[in-house]
């Protein structure tokens, strides 16, 4: 796993995102900064100028996860509940998970696999939503690939439209 | 419409690729259905069907002209999805950012067990 490359956002199917990176760190390490609150809570911290002041994870089959993060000055709230179906610990987590108050959408299944490579670690993260529309909502990297052709031309569109807006 | 449910009628309309091709055309300048149609082997009535879910969206407009209507892009929904998209992963590499440095720490920590 070549350290330092930039993640993988890709959509194997219509309702599927895989993040992908690796980390040059043994399974059992990263498994437990997905999984300790105290080690969750210093990098899972939300944009910049986020905290994440309330942070549980019981991390068994049947078990829940709570984060709850807040925006800069305490403006700005986010909260995610985690309902674990299936874990084994340092390698594999099936879980679902919902937004509070709808923000996006429906709960969808967060699966996470930890694999021990050559150098380190390699997570993949798979995140299967209701449909396409929940799916294209949240992250629409579909898009990206689709629309790659196109945004040159669209660049050069945006451009020449801002530049007018400013006359 | 909410910024949420704007960006979802943006979604559900670009992820069809014919209406993808339609916009990457427009992009290029303004053009009637016959224009777009023609690339496709596609009736008018069909593109007419696309540009509608076009339209609904916000990522289209048409024009007064009777006879013509040219069919001109707006840019500005798409500026907003796509920065969400960019967004995104920023985020995301950001997460991983702190992640590497933690892992780091805790790698240091278990040196040290080692060598004890």
């Amino acid at each position: 796993m070549p350290f330092g490359t930039p993640l993988s956002l890709t959509t194997p199917t219509d309702t599927q995102i895989v993040i992908a990176r690796g980390f040059v760190a043994p399974p059992h390490l990263v498994y437990a900064c997905y999984t300790q609150p105290s080690l969750i809570r210093r990098w899972l911290t939300g944009p910049d100028g986020w905290t994440m002041p309330v942070c549980t994870y019981d991390a068994r089959a049947g078990g829940r996860y709570r984060f709850e993060w807040i925006g800069p000055g305490g403006d700005g709230t986010l909260a995610l509940t985690g309902d674990i179906a299936r874990i084994d610990a340092t390698r594999y987590i099936d879980a679902s998970e919902l937004f509070d108050d709808g923000v996006m959408g429906p709960a969808y299944r967060s699966e996470l696999r930890f694999a021990l490579e050559e150098r380190g670690t390699l997570v993949t993260n798979v995140l299967t939503y209701a449909s396409l529309a929940h799916r294209d909502m949240v992250a629409s990297t579909g898009m990206a690939e689709g629309m790659e052709m196109s945004f040159q031309n669209l660049d050069r569109l945006l451009a020449a439209e801002q530049g007018q807006g400013r006359q | 419409m909410s910024e949420a449910a704007r960006l979802d009628a943006t979604f559900h309309a670009l992820s069809d690729p014919t209406r993808r091709a339609i916009l990457a055309r427009l992009a290029q300048g303004d053009a009637t259905v016959m224009e777009l149609a023609a690339p496709f082997a596609m009736s008018q009535p069909a593109i007419s069907k696309h540009l509608k879910v076009l339209e609904k969206a916000g990522l289209v407009s048409r024009g007064r002209e009777a006879q013509r209507r040219p069919v001109h892009l707006e840019a500005q929904p798409l500026a907003e999805a796509t920065s969400w998209l960019i967004e995104y992963r920023k985020y995301w590499e950001a997460q991983f950012g702190r992640l590497d440095e933690l892992l780091a720490e805790l790698q240091k920590f278990e040196a040290m067990a080692d060598r004890n």
